[in-house]
Formats: structure tokens, sequence, C-alpha cells
């Protein structure tokens, strides 16, 4: 049992730091959000440089160790990022898509595109979730009919995060079965700008990017499919509970900086003659925020252990349905949690900065609405403590 | 970033685990597993077991006859224990007093008091709280006078303690007493050692709410006290009194007994209906379980988190309050939902029941009958050891610096 961070990892997380302070300070992030682009070109190319878009890859395909990364470095990238309230679309190019792409695309297509995303070159979206469907990742309407060598697909996705700069996306649609059916559903790279493919991007409320995108007759080819026909589930699954993971680490990150910035704020605010952080109610409520992101820290750790579990590399492993079910629990457990912490430390910052926690020109707020919207991406609170609820009942 | 247990660590489980299949009694498992009343001999015969396996004090080191047990040994001793319904070791002695007597008695006091405490032939209690002194424990008044008599120097004791717990069974306590009224409060406390049987000392039980005798008060009336007795320097005890607090917190994380009743709770929630069906199917009820145990699985992290940060000989730091806040907070929750589970039989109160010889007819399921007294009784477990909010205070000021 050890609780550290490795030299490599410490010496990635001070790189980083000083990166982040050097040249993410919050008047440049608030800038970049209301960019055309919502992101800087300029930091997705430092970030190549410094090796973290190739982060979870092999050497073979441009990484910086021989079996990539694991979920635990992409904890510390996330916490880091979640800290300065990183716009660039990390989460979604690399981690979710790289890591479909790692996990289950052909030679071919690591060949292509993993190179491509570690070098800074291409950004990609992962379009699945579907605004009936709710965060239930089975629920797949939209369509791939088989069509000479390749498919057409039709279907529209719903706030697919990062979609716009997306050079590439990869699009979930059904070739058998019904809407909710587990089997059925495949993955297809498809090009942004595809015939067919209309893309309506988006600010979030946190100041990220996302889309509405429809898919009309769009062609593919045979190779532009990821895996095996029919059995992408299990793939998107594994790749989601990445993401969470990774969330709920940027949750971590942005909780800490938020506790801090709410520290310094309540010892020096002065009311009735003293720092408001002489009042016992405000630190009571100040003591609930560390322990919610302590606790948040330990489910998040809990679930980065866990989620490398299922190696699909290791056929033990990925085929064994107790090491999914576990994964499963403590990936719903993780996102439950983080986002209710992050649901009550958020409050609690902008209610203990009285009137400055409600203007945009403090972080604070950022900070609330990131969190916020981290709950809702992927499964909410509430959605994740159900799926670990009725887990119960097989348990 | 390894949070899995080492081989080594996995051997040592198995290894307890086999001992406790071969030397936990199976009457003392019947009780614990029943939620029935433990008495003064069924705690000692645990213990005395335990010490006969060189496992008397698993959280000691070795030169004073612990088992130099790393912290994540002493977690899976704890889960082992609690997961095969062994009785508690209880604190006073092994987690509260003798940490003291390493730390700051004299190689005497050392000699004498800690091989007693592991062997199980002391049984101490703590003289900490006074009916004028809860959270301000600070402000505590029994006094100890220095005097001399024909039989040496002794401090002559008079006052009050109270919430004593198990002190009926207890040959020694251990007391904070004021020994100087100048300077500020805490600078005028010390630490002393009371033998029991010295006369002027009496203990008179306190009943709780649940009907059960666990605590009392006690007085003391012009009790003589060797000097010998004083533990560490005259004025100084608050310093030992807050090191012990430290250590008493991280014991009353209660992890491993957390996650035994999260398994009971889930058994019950199985066998109880609603509507025909399971309780634990009612999506309410499930969802209710599924949140404490998310609390739980947190602090389980948290408290190893804690664990490996703490080096061997390091003190508790103002961490241990979150793990005392959380830990009690979940047995809480879990006494309550057991409670709840019952339904209507929440309601019987069958004391009788709770004696390990009763052969009465249970009223509703065998189980019933303790479990709306421990959710009362639990009540308790935000209020001992420092109350939460006293717990916050101290996070406040010594980890946020407020």
């Amino acid at each position: 049992m050890d609780f550290n961070y490795t030299e490599e990892q410490l010496a990635l997380q001070d790189t980083l730091r000083r990166y982040l302070a050097k040249d993410y300070g919050f008047e440049q992030r608030r800038a970049l959000a209301k960019s055309a682009e919502g992101y800087s070109r300029t930091h997705w190319r430092q970030f190549a440089d410094l090796g973290i878009l190739a982060l979870p890859f092999p050497e073979e395909f441009g990484g910086i160790t021989v079996d990539g990364g694991n979920a635990v470095d992409n904890m510390l990238v996330m916490e880091m990022f979640g800290r300065s309230l990183v716009l660039e679309p990390y989460l979604t190019t690399v981690i979710l898509c790289g890591g479909l792409i790692r996990d289950a695309g052909s030679q071919k297509q690591k060949k292509q595109i993993l190179p491509a995303i570690g070098g800074g070159e291409l950004l990609m979206a992962l379009a699945h979730y579907e605004a009936q469907g709710r965060y239930q990742p089975s629920h797949v309407a939209s369509t791939a009919q088989p069509d000479g060598g390749g498919f057409i697909i039709n279907g529209a996705k719903a706030v697919v995060l990062g979609g716009g700069a997306a050079g590439k996306l990869i699009v979930s649609a059904r070739t058998s079965g019904g809407t909710n059916d587990s089997n059925g559903i495949s993955l297809f790279i498809v090009a942004h700008d595809a015939p067919g493919v209309t893309l309506r991007s988006y600010a979030t409320q946190d100041g990220a990017r996302a889309a509405e995108v429809k898919l009309t007759d769009v062609r593919v080819a045979k190779d532009a499919l990821i895996g095996t026909q029919d059995a992408a589930l299990p793939l998107i699954q594994r790749a989601l509970d990445y993401a969470v993971a990774a969330l709920c680490a940027e949750a971590v990150g942005a909780m800490t900086a938020l506790n801090e910035a709410t520290l310094e704020y309540i010892k020096t605010r002065k009311q009735f003659g003293q720092p408001i952080g002489r009042f016992q109610t405000l630190q009571h409520r100040m003591v609930d925020m560390l322990m919610a992101t302590e606790q948040a820290r330990s489910m998040t750790i809990l679930a980065a252990v866990r989620v490398d579990a299922n190696d699909p590399n290791d056929p033990n492993d990925a085929n064994d349905a107790n090491v999914t079910i576990a994964r499963r629990r403590a990936i719903s457990a993780a996102k439950a949690y983080v986002g209710q912490s992050a649901r009550s430390v958020g409050q609690s910052a902008v209610q203990l900065h009285g009137g400055m926690g409600v203007v945009d020109e403090l972080n604070v707020s950022h900070y609330f609405k990131r969190l916020t919207m981290i709950n809702a991406t992927f499964g909410d609170a509430d959605y994740h403590l159900g799926c670990f609820s009725d887990s119960l009942l097989a348990a | 970033m390894d949070i899995n247990f080492t081989a080594k660590d996995q051997a040592f489980r198995s290894e307890v685990r086999g001992f406790l299949h071969t030397q936990l009694p199976l009457e003392l498992i019947d009780k614990v597993r029943g939620g029935l009343r433990l008495g003064k001999q069924d705690y000692l015969y645990w213990q005395r077991i335990l010490y006969r396996q060189g496992w008397g004090a698993p959280m000691w080191p070795r030169e004073f006859g612990g088992t130099g047990w790393s912290p994540v040994q002493q977690q899976i001793f704890d889960e082992e224990c609690s997961g095969a319904d062994a009785p508690l070791q209880l604190p006073f002695g092994l987690r509260m007093v003798a940490p003291v007597i390493m730390a700051f008695g004299n190689k005497s006091q050392q000699d004498y008091f800690l091989p007693r405490i592991v062997n199980g032939t002391d049984w101490w209690c703590q003289g900490y709280s006074e009916p004028g002194s809860g959270s301000d424990l600070a402000s505590l008044k029994m006094r100890a006078e220095r005097i001399s008599t024909s039989d040496g120097e002794h401090y002559l004791v008079n006052g009050q303690k109270t919430w004593t717990t198990l002190g009926q069974h207890a040959n020694w306590i251990f007391c904070l007493v004021r020994t100087s009224s100048s300077g500020r409060q805490q600078e005028g406390i010390s630490f002393l050692l009371i033998d029991m049987q010295t006369p002027g000392v009496t203990v008179r039980p306190i009943i709780m709410l649940d009907g059960e005798h666990e605590i009392n008060e006690v007085w003391f009336e012009d009790v003589k006290v060797p000097v010998q007795n004083l533990v560490g320097q005259e004025n100084k005890g608050w310093t030992y009194a807050k090191f012990l607090l430290g250590h008493e917190r991280t014991g009353i994380a209660g992890v491993g007994r957390s996650k035994r009743e999260l398994k009971r709770l889930k058994v019950i929630a199985r066998k109880e209906t609603s509507n025909g069906r399971p309780l634990l199917e009612d999506q309410r009820f499930r969802d209710r379980i599924a949140q404490v145990e998310l609390e739980l699985m947190a602090l389980e992290i948290t408290n190893l988190r804690v664990l490996s940060a703490e080096g061997k000989q390091h003190a508790p730091g103002p961490e241990a309050s979150i793990l005392k806040i959380k830990g009690s907070e979940i047995q809480q929750t879990l006494s309550e939902l057991m409670m709840q589970a019952l339904g209507h039989y929440a309601l019987p109160w069958l004391p009788e029941a709770l004696d390990a010889g009763w052969r009465g007819e249970p009223v509703g399921a065998d189980y019933a009958a303790p479990l709306s007294g421990h959710y009362f009784n639990f009540r308790k477990t935000t209020i001992y050891g420092g109350s939460n909010e006293i717990q916050k205070n101290i996070i406040a000021q010594m980890i946020l610096g407020l």
C-alpha cells in the first residue's frame, strides 16, 4: 500500500504546476473562455511538448513509456487541470477517444491516430450520448446500415464535448437490436467534415465548448469500424469509466483550489471588526468543505486504481465479470460521492464569499460552475448512486 | 500509488484469519453477533487469548510488549477481528493510557503498568470529564494537593469524574487533576494514575437511555495517591491529555466494525419484507444503504491514507479528527438503518433478551431485540472522545489555521 506518486509522476506534476502557474492564470483563462475557439492552440502544442497528450499511449505509438501511462497518471494531470480550470479538450481527445483507439483500435487505426493525438495535431470527440437516453450508455437510437463494404450512419448526438474543435469524431450507432439493447452497438471513426455531418457548436456554462451533432446519410468505409461490430458497449463503458475517473480527479483539483481561495478569503475579509473566519459557523462550514474534499480525494484514488482493471490486453482480466462489476461499482461510487461533494463544496464556497461569490470577476464562481457541470457530465450523483444502489441487489 | 495490499499483507491477513478461526471462542462470537451483553469476563477472556498469542497489544511497539505491526497490519487485524465477531479490545488501557505512559512515563511506570495492561491484569478507565467540564475540559476542577505524610509524599485528591465508561469493572483510573490554579487553566493540570481500591474512591452507576449500565460517575474524597503515580511533569498534563485524545480518535474511526455492520444491515434488509418483497428491493431504503456505503468506502481509504502517512512512532495528527467525525457519523447511520429496517419491531423493549443465557421466545425476528437500543446507545459516538463540534474546532485551528 502506497499513496505516494513515483519520482517520475512528481516530476511531471511539478512541470505542469509551473507551466500552469505561469501561463494559465485566471485572467488568461477567462479571456480564453471568451475567445472564438474557447481554447488555446499554443497551450495544446505546449502540452504535446510536455508529453502529456501521449501520456496514456504505448511507446510504439508516441507515448513515453513501454505500456503507456495508467489512470493514476491521468488523475495527476486532471487534478492539476482542475486546479487551473484548464479548458483544452484533454479529457475528450486523449482520455476518451485516445483511450478507445488504444484499447480497441486496429493496428492501422492506432498508427494513424495515436501519434497524431500525441503530437497535438488531432483533436477528437466522442459522439455517443443522445437526447432521449439521458445518462444510459446503452441507449443508442442512431443507426449504421451496412452499405456495400461500409456503413451509412443516421442519427443525432447530444452535447458532444469538444465536438466543434474535433478533426475526427468517434460515433456510436446501432448495427442491430433495439434502442436500449446492450448488443448491437458499433463505433465508427467519422471525419468532422464528412458529407452529412452537421455540428452546432456552443459554449457551455463553464466556458468550455460542446456541440449538437447530426448525422444524415453519412457514409463511412469498413475500416472506420472500431473493434467488433455490434459489440462496442463494453468498450464505451470502459472508456466512460476512464473519463469518469479523470473527471473525479479534475473535481478534486478544483475543490482543493476553491478551498484554498475560500480559506484565504475568510481569513482576510473583515466584518464586525474581525476576520469572518473567527466565526464558528463559518469555521465549521469550512471544515465540512475540507472533509468533503478529502473524502472525495479518497474516492478518486479508488476510482483511478480500480478503473485500470479489465485490461483488454490481458485476456484473463478483460473477461472476468467480477472484475468488471468491481470496476463499475467503484466508478459509480466515486462519481456519486464526488458529485455530491462538488455540489456542497461549490455552494459553500460561494456562500462564504458572500456577494463576491456571485460575480464573474472572481475565480470562485468559475470553480463553482465547473464543479456543477462536472456533476452533470457522464452521469450525475443521483444516476451513479442509483447504479451503485442497484448493484447491491446482485451482491 | 497502490491501494492493494502487498503479498506480505495478504499472508498476514490469512494468518490472522486462521488464528481467529481456531482461537476465537464460539460463545464470544454468539454474543457479539447477536448484539448481546458482554461482561467483564468476556473482554478479559478474549484479551488473554490474544496475549497468549503475543497479540495482546496490536498497536504497541515491540519494545513495550506490543506486536510492532505497521499501521496497515493493525488495520487488517482490526478488520479481521471485527469481521469474525470478536469482542472489541477496549481502548482505555491499550490505546489511551499506554501511549501516554510510553511517551511520558518513567521507566518504573512503564515496567509496572504496561505488562499488566497487555496481559489483562489491570482494567483501566478514563477520568477526564467532570460534571462542569465536558467540551471545556481544561476547566476541570478535581483537586490534587501535594502533602507529606509519614508514609511518604502524596497527592490528596478531591472531586468528581463522570461518564466513566465501564468504570464499574476497573481497578485503575487515569485522571486529569488540577495541581495549580494560577496562570492559564491548561497550565495547572496534571496526569495522575489512581488505584481505584484506594479508600475514598466511590463508583456510582449512570443508566443510559437504552437501560444499560455502561457509564459511571466516580467520586474522590481525600484519596491519597503516591507521587510516584504522577506521569511526566506536574502541571504538564494538558499536553499529555491532548496526545491521548489523538490516539483515541484514530481508534474510534471504527472502519472494520462498520464494514461488519454494513454487511449485517444488508442481511437484515434481505430478510425483512415490504409489500411482500425483500426490503432491499425498496429503492428508497436501498439508496440509503448505498449512501452510507459510499461514506464508508471513502473513509476506509482516508483512514489508510492517514495511517500510511503516520510514521511508526509519529503521534496521530489533527487529521484524526476527520476520521472521528466521519467514523462516528457512519456508525450512527448504520445503527439507525438497522433499527428502521425492523419496521414495527423497532418498538418492543426486551432487556432480558440481551442476556446470552436467555431462552425465551423472541418478539419478532431473532436479530431484532438489540437493534433499537443500539441505535439509542450510539448517539454517544458523536459526543464522546471530544464531540464532533469540538473536532471541527480542532480542525479549524490546527489544519486550517483559523
